[in-house]
This record gives C-alpha cells, structure tokens and sequence, in this order.
C-alpha cells in the first residue's frame, strides 16, 4: 500500500477488489478508503459498476478477489453498522404490504431469526416514517404511494436500521422536486450526526452542491477525493470516455461549479 | 334413494368423516403455502414437482411391493425433488430458459411415470396396488395411517410458516435487502421450497400428480383479491383451500366414481372467479364502477362546458343538436346526458333545446375553473408541495386537495390570471368521444 489506512476510523476500507459476473469483470482492483462523516457520491456512467460496488461492499455478489473492511473488520461482523437503500425498481411494489411494515424489516437485522419485531422496534420504525414525512401513510398499501414517496419508504427502512453508514443505490432517481429535497436535508442531518454515506448518483449538476467527496467509477476507480478536487472537466472525461452528450452536460456542470467558488 | 338421506348417511360415515378431515387438511397447507408460492412466483416449480413425482411413486413400489403411503410419498420425494433440481441444472448451465426446462422436465418425468404404472397395472400384485389414484386423487383411498402422516406434515408446515412469517415476508419482497441483514437467503429460499415439496407430496394422494398445484396456486390468487396485506392474504388463502378440499370431497361422495382432485380444483376454481368478479378494490366489478363513474362524470362535465362555450349573451337555451356538433357525439347520446343532468337538477330540456338551472351554472362555472386551475397544477406542480398530494387510484378530483387550490390560486393571483370561469380562455378538451350515458 502506497499510503498507510488507519483502519479503525476507516468506515469503507475496499482493498484490491474485482467483482466478476460470468468471468466478465465489471470491476477492477478497486482501491478505496471512504473518511468518516462524509456525504460521498459515487457517479459513473451506467454499466460503471456503481451498484455493484455498493452490493459488494455488502458480500451480495461474490469478489473474484481482494476485501472489504467496516471499522476494520469484515462485513459479516458489521452488519448492523450499515444501512442499505436498494435500487426502488429491485422490488415488486404491488406486493400486499403496507408502508410501515417496509420500514419495520429495517429492525429484522437486530431482532434476529424468528423473532418478532417489538413495540421498540415498531416505534422506531414509526419515528423512521416521520422524519421522512410519510406518517400519514404508514397504513397505505405501497402500489397506492407515488415514485417519490417509494423512494421515502426505502429511505426510512435504512433509517430504521440505525446505522453508521448508508449505502445508496440511485435514491433520486425519478423523484419530484420536493422529496429530493426532503431527502438531502436527511443526508445533511445524518452528516451533522457523523454518520458516513455512500450515495450512487446520476445528476452531474447536482454534485457539488450536495456532496463533500466524491468517488469516480468507471469499472475502476478514476479518481476519489474531496469534490472541490476531483470534481474536473479532465476526471468527468477519463470517466464517461467518448459519451458526447453527457460531455457537454459535464462540461457545463463544472464550469457552473468552478463560478459558483 | 333420495338424495337427502344418501347425504345424511355420507356425512355420518366414520370413513368419510377421516377423508373429510384428510382433504381439509391438505387444502389448508396447501392454501397456506400456496400464498408464498405464489408470490415467490414459484407456483410452476410445484406443478412440475408434482409431476416429476409419479415415476418416484412407481418406482417405490416396485422395488418395494409395499402401497405404504409413507414408503410412496418417500419415492415421490425424491424424484420429484430430482426433477426440480434438473431443471434448475439446465437453467444454469444451458441457454434453455426456465419456462422450456420445466416443460422438458416435467413431461418427461410424467411420460416416464405413466409407463412405469401402466406396466404395474399390468402386473399381476400391480392390479390391486391403487397407484393410478395418484393421476387424479382419491381421497375415499385416505386410511387412518395416511391420516396421522398428514397431521404430522400439516402441523410441521403450519409451525414452520408461523415462525418463519417473517424471513418468508422479507425473502419475497426484497431478497437482496433481506441477505444484507444476514439471513441466509439460500436458506429461507430451501426453507420455503422444503415446505412446497411436503405440501405437494401429502396432496398428492386427494388431489393427483395431474392438479395438486392448482390447490397450491387457485386459492392463493384468488385471497389476492381480497385484501393488501401479507398476513390476512396467507390466512384467506388457507381458509380458502380447507374449504375447498372439503367441499370436494363431499361433492365427490355423493358421485363416488369422480375423483376427488378434479372437483376440488374446480371448487376452488369457482371461488377464483367470484373473486375475481365481486372483491372490492380490485375485483373487475369494483374497477368497471369505478371507471364507470369517472365516464360519467367526465361526460357531465363537457357537456357543461360545451354548454357555457355555446350561450350567447341574449339567448338562455342552448339546441341539443348544436351541442352534439360541439361535442362530436351522435345526438341521442346527447338527449340522454342531457336527461341523467336534468335528474341530477342541473339542465331543463325542452323541444329539442336546454338550458341551465342556477344549480347548473354554479356546476357549470365549478367545472371551468377547476379545468383550468388543473391546467395550473400540471405546469406548476413541480413547485407545490407533492406531500399533499393524496392519489387513491385515478380519481382526479382528489389530486387537487384544497391546499393546493389555495396554492394555485395564490400563483394565479400574483401571474394575473382570470380563473372567473370565462369559457372563451379555454381549450377544447371536453372534445372527446368518450363513452357516455
């Protein structure tokens, strides 16, 4: 290792890591200490390999090679440390389940096999619904919720896992105006709390507004670091190569962010 | 004999009293579970289980010359469970895809069994053996001992699905999100898929190789019907299946040459349509009201605003043909709208014209302005609030709460736009041919 990792405050220690599905690597040697308390983007084009960073930082899909530390230790003994937002369009919403008892498998992980969630857990999962400002729903059946308040539900069941670090697969994807912003005021607060995240993103123009650090990905690690730093016309083309309309949109998105300095 | 004292003396036979219980239980489990497989969208797996399972029966009784049901549903087991692991094989290591390995599979296997079991009928122990009841089920072949195996199988099931609710809720709605906490998905999924294959085994000699998993499917879809949550589905589900086995089997008694599996299965069958037809919400009944009243109400409203856009100054009446043309309907739809408006109070008609009551103006003058301010809302509601936003299905009038009308109102107010109702602003959108009264 080129620069010493003091593991133990480390929240996402990724150690030489290639994650193949069918011998056809999708990541390689991804080398990547995320700091604490950071409010981190993952942003790539799609087929980067950004879900399936997040899903093997969780030991869902199996590493060619290389680990995956949490505070220094192995996922399988830091479960409870991470919170997990999938993908809203990985589930299917017309399952007959209510938006409370989503939120409620948040506490499966800490009430264990076989037994039932208690009265703690259901208020936490309560509280959860609340600070996504979705209490009213928790008794609606979730194919009756719109797109933006799915996204919520999943939001809360993270939360409810109380947690020191999220993971998010693409949490402002096809929502409105008013839950993406109901949204990232969570991050902000989650942040202010020393909690460490780690957000999948596609919107280049809302990067350096919303996050502190920033992981590029494009089947490997192009560049990782403190936006302001990594954040560069030259890193966004290493990342998303010949993709000219996304270009011109990356383009535009720096130079908005290099005035906004 | 008449058939009242045929069904009284069926019903106090103690034999019949055993199978009665045999078929309750077996629909409850199977309903019970059904509910999991179906939504693990694993319903066919059980079907081909069931089938890959004959050649097993058949095989166990050759090699044993025993009709032991127990030492039978062991062989069924095992081919069955064979055939599943097949199919699976060639999913993973062929480009088949799931849906042709499994009709491969389980026709073979099936092809398989009914040449085995017609070379034991043909044997001379194999005439009295009963195996070809495993095709269609015979339940009047339930005995005491086949009675205590389904006890033990059903209590097993039912204890397992009690505790497990939850990891079974978890592994169906989000596997991936359920192994991130650390539960094994691959072992609730064997877990699950264990209990499918008890459930189709102790079913197997009521209901048939042939129709077991339409007790596994039938009541499971039609309890979807009837409510949104997980643990009343499961419920229903079971209630459903015990009915049905027992009301096949009682039908079956009174024509005691009609196996049993086909009757239950159209039992069940039949309680699928009803539901299908009359459960609220999402039956087709409930959905055709629902989509029914919106027509109307839709077509009440343009005939409304046809009617303002078309009143001159001096003239009250509107002609009935003249809002045809407007609207672009044949006149006798319009004669009708015109006659269901008038009960509600809203239009008088006379010789061929109509005008509006004061009732119908301030319906009239409702209409235009929420058209509009719906207008208003679908370009601005990226700036509103989309909390208050409460969308029960496709009822548009209760997308715009009064929250968001006072919203609206304020942003019109300040841009200076007339929402007094003025018809002449509007576009033509009550311009559809809808269906109407």
């Amino acid at each position: 290792m080129l620069h010493a990792v003091d593991e133990s405050v480390t929240p996402i220690h990724i150690h030489d890591m290639t994650v193949a599905y069918h011998k056809k690597p999708v990541l390689w040697d991804v080398d990547l200490a995320v700091p604490e308390g950071k409010l981190v983007g993952v942003v790539g084009p799609n087929g980067a390999g950004k879900s399936t960073m997040i899903k093997a930082i969780m030991d869902l899909v199996p590493k060619a090679s290389g680990w995956v530390h949490i505070y220094g230790k192995p996922y399988s003994r830091m479960r409870q440390a991470i919170g997990y937002v999938p993908q809203r369009e990985s589930v299917d919403w017309d399952f007959p389940i209510n938006a409370l008892d989503v939120v409620l498998m948040g506490r499966y992980g800490h009430v264990g096999w076989v037994r039932r969630p208690d009265k703690i857990d259901r208020e936490l999962a309560e509280e959860a619904l609340e600070k996504v400002g979705m209490t009213d729903f928790g008794h609606r059946q979730i194919n009756q919720l719109s797109g933006g308040q799915q996204q919520r539900v999943f939001l809360a069941r993270a939360l409810a896992q109380d947690a020191q670090i999220y993971l998010m697969d693409e949490p402002f994807a096809g929502v409105d105006a008013a839950t993406e912003r109901a949204i990232i005021d969570i991050l902000m607060d989650l942040r202010a709390r020393k909690k460490t995240m780690l957000v999948v993103h596609h919107d280049l123009h809302t990067v350096s507004q919303y996050f502190d650090w920033l992981v590029l990905i494009n089947m490997r690690i192009v560049a990782a670091g403190e936006t302001k730093d990594v954040f560069t016309e030259d890193n966004l083309n290493k990342t998303y190569g010949g993709q000219l309309t996304v270009l011109s949109e990356a383009a535009q998105a720096v130079a908005h962010h290099q005035r906004g300095l | 004999m008449p058939i009242i004292s045929g069904v009284y003396e069926v019903i106090w036979d103690a034999t019949f009293q055993l199978v009665l219980l045999g078929s309750l239980l077996i629909g409850a489990t199977s309903g019970t579970l059904g509910a999991f497989a179906v939504l693990r969208r694993r319903s066919l797996l059980g079907d081909a289980l069931a089938h890959a399972a004959l050649p097993g029966v058949a095989l166990a009784f050759l090699w044993t010359q025993s009709k032991a049901l127990p030492i039978l549903l062991l062989g069924a087991t095992v081919s069955g469970v064979v055939g599943v692991l097949i199919i699976e094989a060639i999913v993973n290591y062929t480009r088949i895809k799931a849906d042709a390995a499994l009709g491969i599979v389980l026709s073979v296997f099936f092809g398989g069994g009914i040449v085995l079991l017609t070379h034991i009928q043909q044997s001379e122990v194999g005439n009295q053996s009963g195996l070809d009841k495993f095709l269609f089920g015979q339940a009047a072949s339930i005995v005491r001992t086949d009675l205590y195996v389904m006890c033990i199988v059903s209590a097993l099931v039912m204890i397992a699905v009690f505790l497990f609710f939850k990891e079974f809720k978890g592994l169906i709605f989000d596997a991936e999100f359920l192994s991130a906490l650390g539960f094994s998905q691959r072992v609730v999924d064997l877990l699950l898929m264990g209990l499918i294959v008890l459930t189709v085994m102790v079913g197997l000699q009521a209901v048939g190789v042939i129709l077991i998993a339409a007790m596994l499917i039938t009541p499971a879809a039609a309890a979807r019907f009837w409510t949104d949550r997980l643990h009343v589905m499961v419920l229903v589900s079971g209630i459903l299946g015990a009915l049905c086995g027992a009301l096949g089997v009682g039908l079956s008694a009174l024509a005691p040459r009609i196996p049993t599996g086909p009757v239950m299965v159209l039992v069940a069958t039949a309680a699928f349509l009803i539901s299908v037809l009359i459960a609220p919400r999402r039956g087709v009944l409930a959905r055709w009201v629902r989509l029914r009243a919106n027509a109307l109400r839709e077509n009440g409203q343009h005939f409304l605003r046809a009617y303002l856009a078309l009143q001159t100054q001096d003239k009250e009446e509107v002609v009935l043909a003249d809002l045809a043309s407007e609207l672009q309907l044949p006149l006798y739809r319009v004669r009708r709208l015109a006659k269901r408006l008038g009960r509600d109070g809203w239009v008088n008609t006379h010789n061929g014209a109509c005008s509006l009551t004061e009732l119908g103006h301030k319906e009239a003058n409702f209409v235009v302005k929420s058209h509009q301010l719906w207008e208003y809302y679908l370009v601005y509601r990226s700036i509103l609030e989309e909390d208050h936003v409460d969308r029960p299905a496709d009822e548009v009038e209760h997308i715009l709460t009064p929250e968001i009308i006072e919203q609206l109102e304020l942003i019109l107010a300040q841009e200076d736009i007339d929402v007094s109702g003025d018809i002449h602003k509007m576009g033509s959108g009550y311009r559809r041919t809808g269906k109407d009264e």
